[in-house]
């Protein structure tokens, strides 16, 4: 797999007595969008957690860009640095306005000028929408337009992947929207993302492909249209019946 | 009442020394503080135990037993101060224990979600500490870190035993040769420190108020 960004190779995790992830093989290709579905529960945020190693993993390996995930210390730093996540609760610094928030990470981790660094922020946030907002604290600002805030901060590193946790399920309905058509317009340039989202509509407009977890496996691997017209599975058929109506 | 109008001169002055006191102790607590409580957080278990370790022993040793092991302690192993430097000492390592202890308070109501940002953003331990953790664990400290700090203005008084010449150590030898005032000259020393301490408490609810982060 010489063109995958992301591998996960024989993956597991343990909670305790709980197997949160058994035997998890994935890999990402530069440029893929990869929805990650599934009922609560089955570990699919915690494996989206394990790639930049916010979660430690009992055994397996996980390469990013050929190299295997480096220990705590400066070489996960920078390996984080490049593979920016994106978190259900925002996550915005609140003693930071969101200009602030965009540009701390360009500042002190790229050692980029203040004045550069600001200058990208401001152009970020006007990609995602929210030009007029870069003073605000992120309190001052709607769940949705936290979000974008959070994805202006996750592309100011330029990564070369974007994990998407659960992005849009702390979301007001009406606000939803608006965090997915800035990740669709991402996908559409080009960005590799892995997105764990219970957005079905997303999945089979923008994923190239759908991963279904359950119980801390990976049950089926397909197309979107594949996966959602004829899973393969009894417990992704359930799962599609119980999300779909 | 003339007695005490006359000795009055002398006792402000001595409250110089009990103000410089606070405020080097003060700073120098704060630093120890965050120094410790950072060690505290930290993912290295030695410089946690240490940590531990220093919090447990000096935090609950009388402040007057931290004052003679200073003073007379340091001199045996051929460490010489002034009295006000070894007082300054005595008060910081007291002082810092606690001010660590809030401080530690502070970081842990940071939500755990602004830390898992920072360092997925690629920020090292020392820049989430710099730059997230550290701002605003300060911020939401600040009520509680003034209490710490006014009991840190009243117990420079421990100094006037160690030959330092602040405000209770002034007022104790004008109570000797004023015999006939004592309960004025007593009276007086505790409005100054009350009054002192208001100021204080005013300087901080302002510091409050500039810290609030809305949330």
């Amino acid at each position: 797999m010489p063109d995958s960004l992301i591998v996960l190779d024989k993956v597991n995790k343990w909670f305790g007595g709980l197997h949160a992830l058994r035997d998890i093989n994935l890999s990402v290709k530069a440029g893929e969008v990869v929805v990650v579905a599934g009922p609560s529960g089955s570990g699919k945020s915690t494996m989206c957690r394990t790639i930049n190693r916010l979660e430690t993993i009992d055994n397996g390996t996980i390469f990013v860009n050929g190299e295997p995930l480096p220990a705590e210390g400066r070489e996960l730093a920078k390996l984080r640095s490049e593979v920016a996540m994106v978190f259900q609760q925002f996550n915005l610094f609140s003693h930071l306005n969101i200009l602030d928030n965009v540009a701390l990470g360009p500042m002190k981790v790229r050692r980029q000028p203040k004045a550069e660094a600001h200058q990208q922020a401001r152009d970020l946030l006007v990609r995602v929408g929210i030009g007029d907002q870069a003073e605000k604290y992120p309190a001052q600002l709607s769940g949705g337009q936290q979000q974008r805030a959070a994805i202006a901060r996750a592309l100011a590193m330029r990564p070369k992947a974007i994990l998407f946790d659960e992005p849009t399920s702390a979301l007001d309905p009406e606000m939803v929207n608006e965090v997915l058509e800035v990740m669709t317009q991402l996908a559409r340039d080009g960005m590799t993302m892995l997105v764990v989202t219970h957005e079905m509509g997303f999945a089979r407009r923008v994923a190239h492909r759908v991963v279904f977890m359950d119980t801390g496996q990976i049950v089926e691997e397909a197309p979107p249209e594949a996966f959602f017209t004829n899973p393969q599975t009894e417990r992704a058929r359930d799962f599609l019946g119980k999300i779909l109506k | 009442m003339n007695e005490l109008i006359g000795a009055l001169p002398i006792l402000l002055h001595a409250f110089v020394t009990t103000l410089e006191l606070t405020f080097l102790a003060a700073l120098t607590s704060l630093v120890v503080g965050i120094i410790a409580a950072a060690m505290r957080v930290s993912p290295v278990p030695p410089l946690r135990w240490a940590v531990s370790v220093y919090v447990r022993f000096v935090r609950n040793t009388p402040l007057t037993i931290v004052f003679f092991i200073t003073v007379f302690g340091l001199p045996q192993v051929g460490i010489n101060f002034s009295f006000f430097a070894f007082a300054l000492l005595a008060l910081t390592l007291y002082t810092g224990t606690f001010v660590a202890e809030t401080l530690r308070a502070g970081i842990q109501a940071i939500p755990i979600g602004q830390i898992e940002a920072a360092r997925a953003t690629g920020l090292t331990f020392i820049q989430v500490l710099r730059y997230v953790v550290l701002p605003q664990a300060l911020r939401s400290v600040v009520p509680p870190l003034a209490s710490v700090f006014i009991a840190l203005f009243k117990n420079t008084s421990i100094a006037s035993a160690f030959g330092v010449a602040e405000a209770i150590g002034t007022m104790t030898n004008m109570v000797n040769v004023h015999s006939t005032i004592v309960l004025w000259v007593m009276g007086a020393t505790a409005i100054i420190y009350i009054a002192f301490a208001l100021l204080f408490g005013r300087a901080f609810a302002w510091l409050e108020r500039k810290a609030l982060i809305v949330r």
